[in-house]
């Protein structure tokens, strides 16, 4: 390969890592106001319109970001200059570097180049985002320190101290997954999950869920600790106390709330990675994916035309509602809108039928498909985490912050401690 | 005193979180499924395109009552002034015309951001001038200005304050006239038609009254 083109393609694949995140970002926000909102019997963002489409609410979002970014952007005078224009740009770095290791598809071969599907091919991935992830908290400290306020230095003391505490069970609870993996890689754990054990005749993937369901549990919690969602997002309760970004106005506290997004992202990925076997389809592995790689994009398509069917004839009604709420308004040719967008997606599928039986997908291509499909896979599991993390955090309390020390230091460090023993102990008596 | 708080003894599964987690998540799940699918049971009102019904006894935006010659049935005797606790009611009284009425107000003005929509001045009034009946909750303006209403907009939903800063020509009623303006102002005329409003010249006494408040 030409220098030129090794380069193109890696900063195509950091383009692309960097972007995933981003552009995750309005579809997060979007779906913790509505999730939230219809969890609450409520219908949640509706009137933000462009032309009198308002997809749901989504069009709320760029509102949002709008309203964010031309407000003014204040700098209070007591602050301590350096690091509190710096805390917020530490938060969202380190949230988009950690995203840097995490394998979207199989290594990728065309021709003779294998092409990994990374922005950053480390061997000790995992470790990366360990030491990635605890700079985090120094945009947490440096908000809250250089904020030069009491009420932001201990918003920003509590924060850090919790982060600190969770980090621990974080580290302790991979560490049995690592060992049955025997690697660092991240892409090796998500191939090793592509394997099966029998149980019976009925083959079952090794995710690692299935392996260490209980690093899995500690894992998930520790991560929405890290993250700063609810049940533990005492660093932020906007509702109840002051925390570490009181003082931030603007763009740079839009940064913070952007952070916590992509550190939802983020935790997304590494638990499907982890624990969800990653890009792996479920019982199709790579080479059968590349083998079968028409069927399977014939029965995308199908099954595309199909829902995109499905999905008229509730329109049709809705267009009904939609003229009885908003009689005299651009509002009311919404459903025709999506009707009519549905009605393209059918007709993209099947004439992506006919070109695909036309040109059967071989050679070349069927790898491309491959990494698509499964670049397609990592993507549902990956929003499915991100809906979850939205699930919770609408589903329970808060905790006080001590039993939330409690937990962290009394339940799931010991509960890690011990899970890494049994591991350890099994895999020495498996070998 | 001390509040002692008695705390529900927790079984041991739920004292580990996790089943009691994956039940609530349960229960919010229903809810969203149900409200993904059917929308229709959900409390919501889409207020401004789906008006609820004023309750009976509702107080809205306050009217002037009128005379059979169009003239207000205000004389003037500055009750709901006096009664008002917001002080939002400011009234300049003058001579009237007509020879069993001995004042009239020149001037009756209500400042609505001010108001606390107490309806004290329709029960201070001796005359039934004012009253809080139009069911006009939704109030639109773009300067605190807007919101001064004067006279002839109190007795027919439009005239000089609101709009255009200069008395209207208010077609005086006649009993048995056809063409006859309605009492109660007309919700289409003044309010949301979205023309352009001019800038109101406050009188000179307004600002000095307000500002012993």
């Amino acid at each position: 390969m030409s220098p030129v083109v090794e380069m193109s393609i890696a900063a195509g694949r950091a383009a692309l890592v960097w972007m995933i995140p981003l552009a995750l970002l309005p579809l997060m926000i979007w779906a913790e106001r509505k999730v939230s909102a219809y969890m609450h019997d409520r219908t949640g963002p509706n009137r933000a319109q462009i032309l009198g489409i308002r997809a749901g609410g989504v069009v709320h979002t760029l509102a949002d970001v709008l309203k964010l970014v031309m407000k003014e952007d204040i700098t209070p005078t007591h602050v301590h200059r350096f690091y509190f224009l710096l805390a917020p740009f530490i938060a969202m770095m380190v949230s988009l570097m950690t995203f840097a290791v995490i394998p979207f598809a199989d290594v990728l071969h065309l021709g003779d180049n294998a092409i990994r599907m990374q922005a950053l091919h480390l061997n000790v991935g995992v470790l990366w985002i360990f030491s990635i992830a605890s700079f985090g908290v120094f945009g947490i400290i440096f908000a809250g320190y250089g904020a030069n306020n009491k009420y932001s230095i201990l918003g920003g003391l509590r924060a850090s101290a919790q982060m600190i505490s969770y980090e621990l069970s974080l580290s302790l609870s991979i560490l049995g997954l690592i060992m049955m993996a025997g690697t660092l890689d991240l892409n090796e754990i998500v191939r090793m999950q592509g394997e099966f054990f029998q149980l019976g005749p009925i083959p079952i993937p090794k995710w690692g869920v299935l392996l260490q369901p209980l690093g899995a549990v500690i894992f998930m919690t520790a991560v929405i600790a890290e993250t700063n969602r609810n049940p533990f997002d005492l660093p932020e309760a906007e509702s109840e106390i002051v925390g570490y970004h009181v003082e931030y106005s603007s763009i740079k506290f839009a940064l913070f709330f952007m952070a916590e997004y992509v550190n939802i992202t983020v935790a997304s990925a590494l638990v499907a990675t982890l624990f969800f076997g990653g890009w792996q389809v479920p019982f199709l592995d790579t080479e059968t994916l590349i083998a079968n790689a028409q069927q399977v994009v014939l029965g995308m398509l199908g099954g595309m035309a199909l829902v995109s069917a499905l999905l008229i004839i509730p329109t049709r009604k809705w267009n009904k509602t939609l003229a009885r709420l908003y009689p005299n308004d651009l509002r009311k040719n919404e459903a025709n809108f999506w009707a009519i967008v549905l009605l393209l997606h059918i007709v993209g599928a099947l004439g992506g039928i006919g070109f695909f039986v036309a040109n059967p997908i071989t050679g070349t291509s069927a790898h491309v498909t491959a990494a698509v499909i499964q670049f397609l896979t990592f993507m549902g599991k990956l929003l499915f985490f991100g809906f979850a993390f939205v699930w919770v955090r609408w589903t329970l309390p808060r905790f006080r912050y001590d039993q939330l020390m409690g937990l962290g230091w009394k339940g799931m460090l010991p509960l890690a401690l011990l899970n890494l023993f049994v591991t350890a102990a099994l895999v020495l008596l498996v070998q | 005193m001390a509040l002692k708080v008695a705390s529900p003894k927790l079984s041991f599964l739920e004292r580990i979180y996790v089943a009691e987690v994956f039940r609530g998540l349960g229960v919010t799940f229903r809810h969203l499924a149900k409200n993904v699918v059917n929308q229709s049971d959900m409390p919501t009102v889409q207020f401004p395109e789906q008006p609820k019904p004023l309750a009976v006894r509702h107080r809205s935006r306050h009217r002037l009552t009128v005379r059979e010659n169009g003239q207000p049935k205000c004389v003037a005797c500055m009750c709901c002034e006096t009664a008002c606790p917001a002080r939002c009611i400011h009234i300049v009284a003058e001579e009237s015309d007509e020879v069993w009425i001995e004042k009239r107000c020149k001037t009756f003005e209500i400042d609505l951001l001010r108001c606390v929509f107490c309806g004290y001045c329709v029960e201070a009034c001796p005359e039934d001038a004012i009253r809080m009946d139009t069911d006009e909750v939704i109030l639109v303006g773009e300067r605190r200005e807007d919101f001064i209403v004067g006279r002839e907009f109190l007795m027919f939903g439009k005239g000089d304050d609101w709009k255009t800063g200069r008395p209207a020509e208010v077609a005086v009623p006649r009993p048995g006239d056809p063409e006859a303006p309605p009492a109660t102002p007309d919700e289409d005329a003044g309010w949301r038609d979205g023309a352009p409003r001019e800038r109101i010249k406050i009188p000179a006494g307004w600002r000095a009254n307000s500002k012993e408040v």
